[in-house]
């Protein structure tokens, strides 16, 4: 059945040449207006495709005092010019940009599925949608016919297992034709509450099942459903290795052989993403006490063994079925649990296939809230993704709220009659429930930590001290799942990343708390400069990060700087030249990224934020904040205060805390002093004129707003 | 005593590179292990024979969701 049509446009598909469709579909849902924009000469220059046209048309659209729902914000959804190839593995992402809700600043995602691919093949770089409709819709691209549909969608389920499953069905001629199908959605969660994700879609034709990958942060779920929009399906027959018309083909294969070799013989003796995919991280971060238990006040719990990959592999992740997210990779990472019959909530006693789990949901939803139980986390993960909730925002909501609870500063009558004990899997899922209808103290916890820290200090005066040290959120955005207090490199990692807290702009810990690789203030301050920027550089381009540095070349230890992993950054090179046909070295490779990146950091000083003060994290984040956590790792700590000349005799818990404290604190002011510099910002975080100048970002509005805070 | 990743350790008598590694508790499966400046192959982790005094640097690559 097809709802009524609210909008129609047609079109004629454009063939994309060297990566770039040379055109971008824009939306306005307020009128429904639809509409072409031309990709021109300079926006390619100077912000490339995914991540940077999304940060260049919000910039557009948005002013200074708009907030994440206002028509005026935007959804922007786009691959870039490497996308969509079959040659090189981890090469169908989307990027997705948008206002928070959680940070009021640009956000952005980057998820598998086959969205991106299959937008640009009908004609489109990049999907631009603004405005609010006032009532429920789909929108439909179907890039063989040229056209583009806005469909009632009032009578359509939200939830994304059933939504995504139903849609997929529907606008397939042939079960043949569902792999041509791709399917945006996001769910009830999202529409009550601040943590909504987009579930992306892509047909399994092993599995005979539609399976899902996350945009998972900041709360892009709630925008979408507060613009009403139930799905954004594309359909798009006709995928071929030439799809993206690429000017030297050589090139790609090239590359590719190399990586798909790496990938066959080593991957078994290196992380074994093809045979657990991420889950592999469980077992090693919690023996390097880095995975966060109990809202992060530990780094290890002797229970976690009942949640490693092991568990995963040998009870519930569906066997010798190499997963991949997009056609031609062969890191395959996307796990998936087949035939998981639910236990609780709406959808009781229904069997479906879960994407589960990855490290990041495992550590958020078990570990972090003391619940060691792996059937929980397939059900939260069920939940979390049909919801359309951010399984990191969850976990640590969770998380936080236990702790308050059993440290007694939240009670039963806070939580309408929920006992919040760290472990309580029951209570954990009640509040998962609660949240997706928007009810009780689900309807709270929801927004956020940060607007539930400032809940709990209105209603109970609690400390605001303690509250802020253990909530474990910067910029509004909950941390990611890695324990940084052993590594000040990582805790400058989490602070200053432009979205807020997530370990995709720079992850350190081994090269500095274990390697010992980076010792001086310098040398961290210059691994935040590079791995940032060239993170960045994946996001532009419609890459996963993951086959960069989760398969490394036999030789690569032996290589000047085997943490860039050379050998991987040029075969970017070479797609990259291959696809466009242009001819750049690895440093224009680091200034396109390095380009896009200051100009994130300038578009949160265009919202109000973006300064020294919003990089400031929780304590929690630099070191033991609560005695429980000094004395559960004492040895360690007494330790380094001896190193560092303190006589700590006689000294109370108390006491060799505040001495820590007020050391950490002022080595992550030296820290931030040494990373503002190496990346041309000045003292409070802003990019200095002679850096944006360098950059070619110098535009009026640029100069006008960084003018303001310069010294 | 030897020195791992720059921190002094406890130095015993017919000590191999898998000993030290199962003390130090690193798991991580992409790992490089560098004794005195020479790598050190992997199967020989639990037949190579660290010395007094040795240095030994196990380098970490990143990973994972990381
Ligand atoms: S490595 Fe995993 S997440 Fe990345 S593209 Fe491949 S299957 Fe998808």
């Amino acid at each position: 059945m097809t709802g009524k049509i609210l909008a129609t446009y047609e079109y004629t598909p454009a063939k994309v040449e060297r990566g770039y469709a040379g055109k971008t579909l824009y939306i306005n849902l307020s009128d429904m207006t639809i509409k072409e924009k031309p990709v021109t000469e300079k926006m390619k220059e100077l912000f490339v495709g995914g991540r940077g046209f999304g940060l260049w048309y919000l910039w557009n659209a948005v002013s200074s005092d708009t907030k994440w729902n206002d028509p005026e914000n935007e959804i922007i959804i786009a691959g870039g010019p490497i996308c969509g190839i079959t040659q090189y593995p981890g090469s169908g992402k989307a990027a997705v940009v948008t206002l928070s809700p959680l940070t009021g600043c640009p956000m952005d995602n980057n998820v598998g599925g086959y969205f991106a691919p299959l937008l640009k093949f009908s004609g489109w770089d990049a999907l631009e949608i603004q405005g609010k409709s006032d009532r429920d819709v789909i929108v439909f691209i179907d890039g063989n016919r040229g056209k583009v549909v806005i469909e009632d969608a009032s009578d359509e389920p939200a939830d994304t297992h059933l939504l995504a499953e139903k849609l997929t069905e529907k606008y397939a001629d042939s079960e043949e034709d569902k792999r041509n199908i791709s399917v945006v959605s996001s769910g009830k969660g999202a529409e009550n509450t601040l943590i909504g994700m987009l579930n992306v879609s892509f047909y399994d034709v092993k599995r005979k099942a539609v399976r899902v990958k996350q945009a998972g942060r900041g709360g892009s779920g709630t925008v979408f459903r507060d613009k009403k929009i139930k799905a954004v399906v594309v359909k798009y027959k006709g995928v071929t290795g030439d799809s993206n018309n690429p000017a030297d083909k050589k090139k790609i294969i090239n590359a590719a052989l190399r990586l798909h070799k790496e990938i066959f013989e080593l991957d078994k003796l290196q992380n074994r993403m093809r045979e657990v995919g991420t889950a592999n991280l469980v077992e090693v971060m919690n023996d390097y006490d880095l995975l966060p238990v109990m809202n992060f006040q530990y780094g290890s719990h002797p229970d976690a063994n009942r949640i490693t990959s092991k568990v995963f592999r040998e009870k519930y992740f569906t066997q010798n079925v190499p997963d991949n997210c997009w056609y031609g990779c062969s890191l395959s990472c996307a796990k998936a649990v087949d035939n998981y019959e639910v236990k609780t909530g709406p959808y009781k006693g229904q069997k479906v296939c879960v994407d589960a789990a990855e490290y990041e949901t495992i550590a958020a939803v078990a570990a972090n809230c003391g619940i060691f139980d792996p059937e929980y986390v397939i059900e939260a993960n069920f939940y979390c993704d049909t919801y359309g909730l951010d399984t990191i925002s969850f976990g640590n909501i969770v998380g936080f709220a236990m702790e308050c609870y059993e440290r007694g500063i939240i009670n039963k009558e806070i939580t309408g009659g929920l006992e919040l004990k760290f472990g309580n899997a029951d209570a954990a899922l009640e509040l998962l429930h609660q949240m997706a209808k928007g009810e009780g103290f689900g309807k709270i916890a929801g927004q956020g930590v940060k607007s539930l820290r400032e809940y709990i200090l209105e209603k109970t005066g609690a400390d605001a001290k303690l509250l802020r040290d253990i909530s474990m959120e910067i910029k509004g955005l909950e941390v990611s799942m890695y324990v940084s207090k052993e590594s000040l490199a990582q805790q400058g990692g989490y602070a200053f990343a432009n979205k807020g807290p997530q370990h995709d702009e720079a992850w350190l810990i081994f090269m500095d708390m274990v390697n010992k690789q980076i010792p001086t203030f310098e040398d961290k301050a210059e691994a935040l400069h590079y791995f940032p920027i060239f993170r960045t550089w994946f996001s532009l381009q419609g890459l996963c990060k993951l086959p960069w540095n989760d398969i490394v070349p036999a030789d690569n230890a032996m290589t000047d700087e085997p943490h860039k992993i050379p050998a991987h950054v040029q075969n970017y090179v070479d797609l990259f030249n291959g696809v466009t046909g242009k001819n750049i070295t690895k440093e224009e490779l680091l200034l396109q990224s390095e380009r896009v990146f200051n100009f994130q950091r300038i578009f949160n000083l265009k919202m109000g934020k973006g300064t020294r003060e919003y990089d400031m994290p929780p304590f929690r984040l630099l070191g033991p904040a609560t005695k429980e956590e000094y004395e559960s790792r004492a040895e360690r700590y007494d330790k380094q205060l001896k190193e560092l000349g303190y006589d700590i005799e006689g000294k109370t818990t108390e006491e060799k805390m505040a001495l820590l404290r007020q050391y950490r604190e002022s080595q992550f002011e030296k820290l931030t002093d040494a990373v503002y510099k190496r990346r041309g910002w000045n003292k409070n975080g802003v990019p200095t004129l002679e850096t944006v100048k360098k950059l070619g970002i110098d535009f009026p509005e640029v100069v006008e707003l960084i003018a303001k805070y310069q010294e | 005593m030897i020195k791992v990743n720059n921190e002094d350790m406890d130095f015993t008598d017919g000590m191999t590179v898998e000993d030290v590694l199962k003390i130090k508790k690193y798991s991580h499966p992409m790992i490089t292990v560098i004794v005195n400046g020479k790598v050190i192959p992997v199967d020989s982790y639990s037949t190579y024979k660290v010395k007094d005094g040795d240095v030994i640097n196990v380098i970490h690559m990143m990973s994972g969701g990381c």
